[in-house]
């Protein structure tokens, strides 16, 4: 148990896996952590390595920059391409694969993309550039959605008459229920997302105990929380009961942050149908602008392509965001796929299972792709 | 991109109601804390900031936690601090 030395607090995370070792007894168990920050942590902490081998974990769907399909990549290279256009966004999603390129490569080809720390970045730069139009390419779960709807609040109320965005927001809920159904996986439980349960709260979990019988607990971003989190699972299953519980109450209120979720209400509406890299399409899953806001909605005010686009053969990130397979299982990981030369999008943002695996797998990454291959040899 | 990054109110803005100066790592900048205007959020309190908006009322035992997780997990949080740090929104607004 050679990393839990590195912990910090050494004596907890022993007897925490002591714990989920006799909980655990001769048993199999599988947990997905729904969240790309705890799929850092995980990987950064060497957690799977300090775990007995018949806890399972697998990395679920929460990282944001992972699900954004192809198709609205190229609707975003589109509209910062479009003359007279400054388009704005996170500094991950510059790097995000389109179907030809991606921003960083329409940039190099002058269009003016810059990246933003904040949607009010992005806001700022329209009012100070009248005579340009700005858009925002907005991403992420309900930990982010607040933040764009309170930014376009502002800049209703201020009438920056220069500013939209292109809404990627995506719910949470949606893709769990996804997974659940699935066939191509069998789960005991769930690792449920810390940052974007500060928003929701815990009630949107309860249908994951209620209707498919599965525990799950809300968990912190330390290494002992995830450990601590794992030995509540185990306690559910071992006494009989399966119920959301909240291991990071110390951050996540029950009923999440109702003042962020009125002001989600409040600027946006669920899509009928929203596309999900390697998830498909899922009903109401992702969240347009309402009517009222349509004069800062890009989609209404320009002309997007719109147009589906399948992902390269070679890429396997559906897989890895379903949990079906583990990063060094896909047989670009580590070869043609790196972070630097990312091919899917888990390999661009560090929350991304393959660019945490990549970054921080206790293996040798050389031991890890060899690892890879021989996996895909033996069937 | 999803991480949150504990900071510490130093100010309120007097021309923006949802506008407060908060310290992060030895960097100041405006953080937008319309989200949390039920909290009643006092000078001194930590935040959990993301994307330039306080997301979350911390106590100082987590804030600490949290930092040090952060720090540890080295680019990932050099990036977000860098991103912080030369956002134009803050220098824009006169923030340092
Ligand atoms: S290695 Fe690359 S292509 Fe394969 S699943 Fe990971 S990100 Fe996707």
């Amino acid at each position: 148990m050679k990393f839990v030395d590195e912990y910090r607090d050494p004596t907890a995370a022993r007897a925490l896996v002591a714990q989920i070792t006799a909980l655990c007894g001769d048993d199999q168990f599988k947990f997905m952590e729904v969240c790309g920050g705890h799929t850092h942590t995980i990987y950064r902490h060497g957690i799977e390595h300090v775990l007995p081998v018949n806890v399972e974990l697998v990395h679920g769907p929460g990282c944001p920059v992972c699900v954004i399909p192809m198709g609205r990549v190229d609707d975003a290279i589109a509209l910062a391409r479009e003359p007279g256009i400054i388009f704005t966004t996170f500094g991950d999603m510059m790097r995000v694969p389109g179907s030809q390129g991606n921003l960083l490569t329409a940039k190099a080809e002058g269009a003016d993309v810059r990246f933003v720390y904040s949607p009010l970045d992005a806001l700022q730069i329209a009012i100070d550039n009248p005579d340009r139009q700005v858009v925002f390419f907005a991403v992420g779960f309900e930990t982010t959605a607040p933040s764009t709807a309170l930014t376009l609040l502002q800049a209703k109320a201020e009438d920056v008459a220069n500013f939209t965005v292109f809404s990627n927001h995506v719910t949470i809920v949606p893709p769990l229920r996804a997974i659940l159904e699935s066939p191509d996986l069998r789960l005991d439980g769930f690792i449920g997302p810390g940052h974007v349960s500060t928003v929701v709260g815990q009630p949107p979990y309860r249908f994951v105990p209620s209707e498919y019988g599965l525990p799950l607990v809300t968990a912190g971003f330390e290494p002992l929380d995830i450990l601590h989190a794992i030995s509540m699972l185990l306690t559910q299953i071992r006494e009989g009961r399966c119920e959301v519980e909240n291991q990071y109450s110390r951050v996540v209120r029950e009923e999440g942050n109702p003042r962020a979720l009125a002001i989600l209400a409040e600027v946006f509406e669920l899509r009928p149908h929203f596309e999900w890299r390697g998830l498909g399409f899922i009903a109401q899953s992702g969240l347009k602008l309402r009517p009222e806001f349509a004069a800062f909605d890009a989609e209404r005010r320009y002309q997007v392509p719109g147009v589906r686009v399948a992902d390269p053969k070679a890429c396997q990130c559906g897989e890895v965001l379903k949990g079906v397979i583990k990063p060094w299982e896909c047989k670009v990981f580590g070869t043609a796929c790196t972070p630097e030369t990312p091919i899917g999008t888990c390999m661009v943002s560090s929350e991304g299972a393959c660019a945490a695996y990549y970054t921080f797998g206790r293996m040798h990454r050389d031991a890890a792709v060899t690892l890879g291959r021989r996996r895909q040899l033996t069937p | 991109m999803c991480l949150g990054i504990p900071g510490q109110v130093k100010e309120f803005s007097e021309l923006h109601e949802h506008l407060a100066r908060v310290e992060v790592s030895g960097v100041t900048r405006e953080v937008n804390i319309g989200l949390l205007e039920d909290e009643q959020l006092k000078l001194g309190d930590w935040v959990l900031i993301h994307v330039g908006f306080a997301m979350a009322k911390i106590d100082e035992e987590e804030a600490t936690q949290a930092l040090d997780l952060l720090k540890a997990m080295g680019e990932a949080y050099e990036d977000e601090l860098e991103a912080l740090r030369s956002s134009e929104y803050s220098s824009e607004s006169g923030a340092t």
